[in-house]
């Protein structure tokens, strides 16, 4: 027993000593710029185009996990989702020439990419799911750039926990092949607790920064007067780091 | 020629502060899934291969639940233990402490001496005939040097999603992202109980001479 009381004590020691270091100023910029090495290696060492590794259809999982938002209940989604998302409208606008309302029909007639991909979550576990919709790259050609955007962010319909939830990511990601707006999985409409009617998928990055019930794509220079700065509702919310290809 | 190198004792306590912050971050980030699955993927309990028990908060970096934190704390120290192995090897192949030391003989792997380092051990009779380890310890250092600290890295680099469009090829060989999340686990479970017996043989072979010489050096204790 008294060894036990040894090593807890040891341990709360060490524990202390290192919330001690991160709540440093120098500790938890140290901590913020590990993540950034991180993605300095990944984009030294992978192409921009490279694409995560796609799957067979036999491969995919017996279902999908959803988690985070599974039903939102806020604004007037559960009204859309009985009208079967008839009226569901996709505005892509910010720092943008040609700001744009899509229709789900609109969405559907634009030149489709299906992927059979593994969906990785931060707390990790993975599944494997068909997924197709239009890339993400043929909407910002439509929109044009304007050239001081730097990042998209995403809108969406729920409200988790009192925010709404957004996520935003970078030009090499947004115009990366596999980054597609999402409104079939596995050849069926998305269920509701996978996003339903439209879902962002940004194949090389963790789950968090796949949003669900999109409703905007918004271009930026700069993300610090979104939500609470910190790129996304997880970042915001919890500290969850932006680049989420770790 | 002292009996540890410098380039030992640097990595051996560097690298212990590194494999420490990693293991209890790590034990935060379990806690945030308990299951571990084969394969590619895995979600469901009926999926499981285990159901790792939830630790306690005083075992976790940072104290309390925050997988966010943890992760901040696992992606940091990543580097210095990765590049402090890289380093260590150099090191010792370039100071030869690897060819001298730790590479065994065919005659060690003989059935009857391996017995007799067993009971050796069991007598705890730490004189070693000539050499600076015996094989058991031969045996546990290559095991950690060359196999579940190397293996640490490479299943960690294999589950990292941005990783994967360049190094797919390393989770195919680890059999999946969820067999290679199996494998850290496993693997650091491995150093875990690698750490376990280290410091109790040390315990056993008199702490203050063994813990002084890892931090001084020691005096050569080649006659």
């Amino acid at each position: 027993m008294k060894r036990r009381g040894f090593l807890a004590v040891a341990s709360a020691a060490f524990v202390a000593g290192c919330n001690k270091v991160a709540e440093s100023n120098a500790g938890s910029k140290l901590l913020g710029a590990a993540e950034k090495w991180h993605q300095g290696a990944h984009r030294l060492l992978t192409d921009r185009e490279a694409l995560a590794p796609e799957y067979p259809r036999s491969a995919i999982s017996p279902y999908f996990r959803g988690n985070g938002s599974i039903d939102p209940q806020n604004g007037d989604y559960q009204q859309q989702a009985a009208e079967s998302f008839a009226n569901w409208r996709l505005e892509v606008r910010g720092l943008v020439e040609n700001p744009m309302s899509l229709s789900l029909d609109n969405i559907r007639k634009l030149p489709q990419r299906t992927q059979v991909t593994r969906h990785d979550c931060v707390e990790g576990w993975s599944a494997i799911g068909e997924w197709t919709g239009p890339q993400l790259s043929l909407l910002l050609d439509a929109a044009e750039l304007k050239p001081e955007a730097k990042f998209i962010v995403f809108r969406c319909a729920d409200n988790l926990n009192g925010q709404d939830y957004y996520e935003s990511i970078d030009l090499i990601d947004a115009y990366h092949p596999q980054t597609i707006v999402a409104h079939l999985l596995n050849g069926e409409p998305l269920p509701i607790k996978n996003g339903a009617p439209l879902r962002m998928r940004v194949e090389r990055q963790l789950g968090y920064k796949h949003p669900k019930y999109l409703t905007a794509i918004e271009a930026v220079a700069s993300l610090e007067d979104i939500g609470g700065g910190q790129g996304g509702y997880w970042e915001d919310r919890a500290g969850y780091q932006w680049y989420a290809g770790i | 020629m002292k009996r540890h190198a410098l380039s030992t004792r640097i990595w051996h306590w560097l690298n212990l502060v590194c494999v420490v912050v990693l293991f209890m971050s790590g034990l935060t980030i379990s806690n945030a899934h308990r299951r571990l699955y084969w394969g590619d993927w895995g979600f469901a309990p009926e999926q499981a291969w285990l159901v790792v028990p939830r630790f306690p908060d005083w075992m976790t970096i940072p104290g309390y639940y925050s997988l966010a934190v943890a992760r901040d704390w696992h992606i940091l120290m990543a580097w210095p233990f990765a590049l402090l192995l890289l380093f260590m090897w150099v090191a010792m192949l370039v100071n030869r402490h690897f060819q001298r030391d730790l590479v065994t003989t065919r005659k060690e792997w003989q059935p009857k001496a391996i017995w007799h380092d067993i009971v050796e051990h069991l007598k705890l009779n730490f004189d070693h005939e000539g050499g600076k380890f015996n094989f058991l310890q031969k045996l546990a250092y290559g095991l950690v040097l060359g196999v579940i600290l190397p293996m640490m890295i490479f299943s960690g680099i294999a589950i990292s999603p941005g990783m994967e469009p360049t190094f797919g090829w390393l989770l195919d060989l680890l059999g999946g992202r969820q067999s290679a999340r199996s494998l850290h686990f496993i693997f650091a479970f491995a150093i875990f109980g690698f750490f376990v017996v280290h410091v109790v043989l040390v315990l056993l072979a008199g702490p203050i001479g063994q813990i002084r010489d890892m931090i001084t050096g020691g005096k050569s204790d080649e006659a």
